[in-house]
């Protein structure tokens, strides 16, 4: 690599007129914007999903640090004043009301179960998008067989009743372990993010710009990080943020079959399940605040994935 | 009469850069239950040629007639079928994967679409100097430096590097797309229509720049194009290809003049003029190119060729493939009438045609 390229024919007025000539159809802007950049300033024009965000940003803020402020000890549960069966309807001092029997604070319940119930949404979309990824980038990108194979793990997967290898799994696995949960969600989510990934590389390499990669000698495992996958981000984040959404209410559901998270751990799922008795009698604050809490997940979560969805897509500007 | 069918190139001073020899690109078509193969696309079907040093060298065609597969075969960017490749006396498609990529210094293309060819996702400086670290030069600061002198040569500003490529028009971006290529220091660089995608004003402007830099860098390119006058502006010397074939060959000055072969002289009179009083008859080609699945046996023109039909449709263009021969005037072509295109029956055909309709307002 020596100097001797250097334009040696180009006289310095060459440049000059060739810069002249770049430079006249169009003035690029002094203060650059990378592509994250430009989404977050459409994400931020996107009024429903700045909501989704604060909101998910509360329940987190409250998913982590309020069971600190408001501790929820099982071993020093006041036993009730008087015993009473039923609950008590929301007041001044306990404002989501009180559960029957043991009468729990409801708000406390709420809070701790947003923890786990949280906690469990997000991390068993880690790891579906993880595995997803990694199949789908695979398969993708080597093709032919290992491609084929895939997808048919993917489509058998696909059509297993879920929910029931979910109820059988946690049943034959222990009870009730968080870890356990997250775990088998995880195993179920990942389908449909392989199949994005791998269409996207489908799509992805076959750009001019993989090729022009190509052509300059970039190695496969760059094409992947730096070229491809950087471009399938978009749907993915897209996607996870709605499997997010899916696996909280999966937790909700299966725990409310009494098959998810130990009865004794707060989720909202659980919270709902210990308030089924009590609905006949008119305990409508307890069973009210914890679904209320999963559909303001879901809906906030959904609504940050549309955001992200316009954020990202190119032909819709800020 | 000098009747060769030898496809060597009779200009040939010395080595040649690149010589093609046999070229040949078949995609397989499956379909069916079984993804069984169902058909071949025969999109570059024997093609011979050579590249001298220095020169542009182009390919003309029609849409799909395979000049970008042949283009991206010769960098291997897709694996030839049968054929060979040879640069600097070297043959280049036996190479394993470590030699490629340091022949990929040495060879280089130049893509269409300004828009597609470069990674949204990654700032110019990266686009740039990807080369330059896939082939060896880790240190960042003076891939850096080289990024910069790169964007320099090719007119845009040092300070550009941080930039993403959707804050650049069309024609910038095609820059920073020959930037790419000449990063890395190639002798040869295939520029696969490289201003067809651009506004007409941006358009010269760009040609130029290949110029200059040709003759900056000693440069040899191919040039592959569907717009003729930009090839006659161009180019040194021009292969005219139909359905993955070479039909003619010969130098700019010579295959304008003097085209000889049917399919050649149909284009060349397609060229729009650009005096709207002047009208000029145009041999207008019946019917769509065959489909490269399955070319007609014998010339594979013969189901649109004027020649023939005025020949009264002799039997050796269904029966036999005319081969690359070189003529009397020194250019090669491939049909077995040649000697029978001449001026005079350029003109009868023409004028047995139709003339195109004029345009409804005339210019005052």
């Amino acid at each position: 690599m020596t100097d001797s390229r250097k334009p040696q024919g180009a006289v310095a007025s060459d440049l000059v007129r060739r810069a002249e000539e770049a430079g006249q159809d169009y003035e690029v802007g002094l203060e650059s914007l990378s592509q994250m950049q430009l989404a977050w300033r459409k994400f931020k024009g996107h009024r429903l999903a700045l909501l989704g965000l604060t909101i998910l940003g509360i329940l987190i803020g409250v998913a982590v640090l309020g069971p600190l402020l408001l501790p929820y000890n099982f071993a020093t549960i006041p036993l009730p004043d008087k015993i009473v069966y039923e609950g008590r309807p929301p007041s001044a001092e306990h404002f989501f009301g009180e559960t029957g029997g043991l009468q729990r604070d409801v708000f406390r319940l709420v809070v701790n179960g947003a923890r786990t119930s949280l906690f469990i949404g997000f991390s068993s979309m880690f790891i579906g998008v993880v595995i997803g990824t990694i199949v789908g980038s695979i398969a993708g990108f080597v093709g032919g067989f290992v491609d084929n194979f895939l997808m048919r793990i993917v489509d058998v997967m696909l059509s297993l009743p879920v929910l029931f290898v979910i109820l059988v799994a946690s049943r034959f696995f222990g009870n009730g372990n968080v870890i356990l949960i997250v775990v088998i969600f995880g195993l179920f989510s990942w389908m449909g993010i392989s199949r994005l990934v791998r269409s996207q590389f489908l799509s992805i390499r076959e750009r001019e710009f993989v090729e022009a990669a190509r052509a300059v000698g970039v190695t496969d495992r760059r094409i992947i990080f730096r070229h491809i996958l950087p471009n399938a981000f978009s749907p993915i984040v897209v996607s996870s943020s709605l499997i997010v959404a899916g696996n909280i209410i999966g937790e909700a559901f299966v725990s409310f079959l009494g098959f998810g998270v130990n009865p004794t751990t707060p989720t909202w799922g659980n919270i709902l399940s210990n308030a089924l008795t009590f609905i006949p009698l008119g305990n409508w604050w307890w069973p009210l605040f914890p679904g209320m809490a999963i559909i303001l997940t879901v809906l906030a979560v959904n609504f940050i994935g549309d955001g992200l969805r316009d954020a990202f897509d190119p032909r819709s500007r800020a | 009469m000098t009747e060769m069918t030898t496809s060597t190139t009779p200009m040939a001073a010395g080595e040649p850069l690149v010589r093609v020899k046999g070229l040949k690109k078949h995609f397989p078509i499956h379909g069916g239950l079984l993804r069984r193969q169902v058909a071949t696309v025969y999109a570059v079907d024997g093609v011979d040629f050579d590249v001298q040093p220095g020169e542009i060298f182009s390919l003309v065609g029609e849409s799909g007639c395979g000049k970008t597969t042949l283009g991206r075969s010769l960098l291997r960017l897709v694996e030839p079928t049968a054929g060979t490749v040879t640069f600097r006396g070297r043959d280049v498609t036996g190479l394993p994967a470590g030699e490629l990529r340091a022949l990929r210094r040495k060879m280089q293309i130049i893509f269409q679409d300004p828009f597609g060819s470069l990674n949204p996702r990654m700032p110019i400086s990266d686009i740039i100097g990807e080369g330059l670290l896939a082939q060896g030069l880790t240190d960042r600061k003076t891939r850096d430096s080289k990024v910069e002198d790169a964007l320099e040569t090719v007119g845009l500003r040092r300070e550009y590097t941080r930039r993403y490529p959707h804050e650049f028009s069309g024609g910038q971006r095609q820059r920073i797309g020959i930037a790419r290529a000449l990063a890395l220091e190639p002798e040869f660089v295939v520029c696969d229509e490289p201003v067809s995608a651009l506004d007409v004003s941006i358009q010269s402007q760009v040609l130029n720049l290949l110029l200059d830099l040709r003759r900056d860098f000693n440069l040899t390119y191919l040039f592959i194009s569907h717009n003729l006058s930009v090839v006659q502006y161009f180019s040194d010397r021009v292969g005219v290809m139909y359905l993955g074939r070479i039909v003619e060959l010969g130098t700019v000055a010579e295959l304008y003049r003097n085209a000889r072969h049917p399919y050649t002289i149909a284009l060349l009179s397609a060229i729009p003029e650009p005096d709207p009083r002047r009208r000029k008859k145009r041999l207008v080609l019946t019917g769509d190119v065959p489909s490269p699945v399955a070319p007609p046996p014998g010339c594979r023109f013969n189901t649109r060729c004027w020649l023939r039909e005025k020949l009264g449709n002799p039997e050796r263009c269904v029966t036999e493939e005319p081969e690359l021969r070189v003529l009397q005037s020194g250019h090669q072509v491939a049909c077995h009438f040649a000697e029978d295109v001449t001026s005079a029956a350029v003109v009868a055909v023409a004028a047995s045609q139709p003339a195109i309709a004029p345009a409804a307002s005339e210019p005052a």
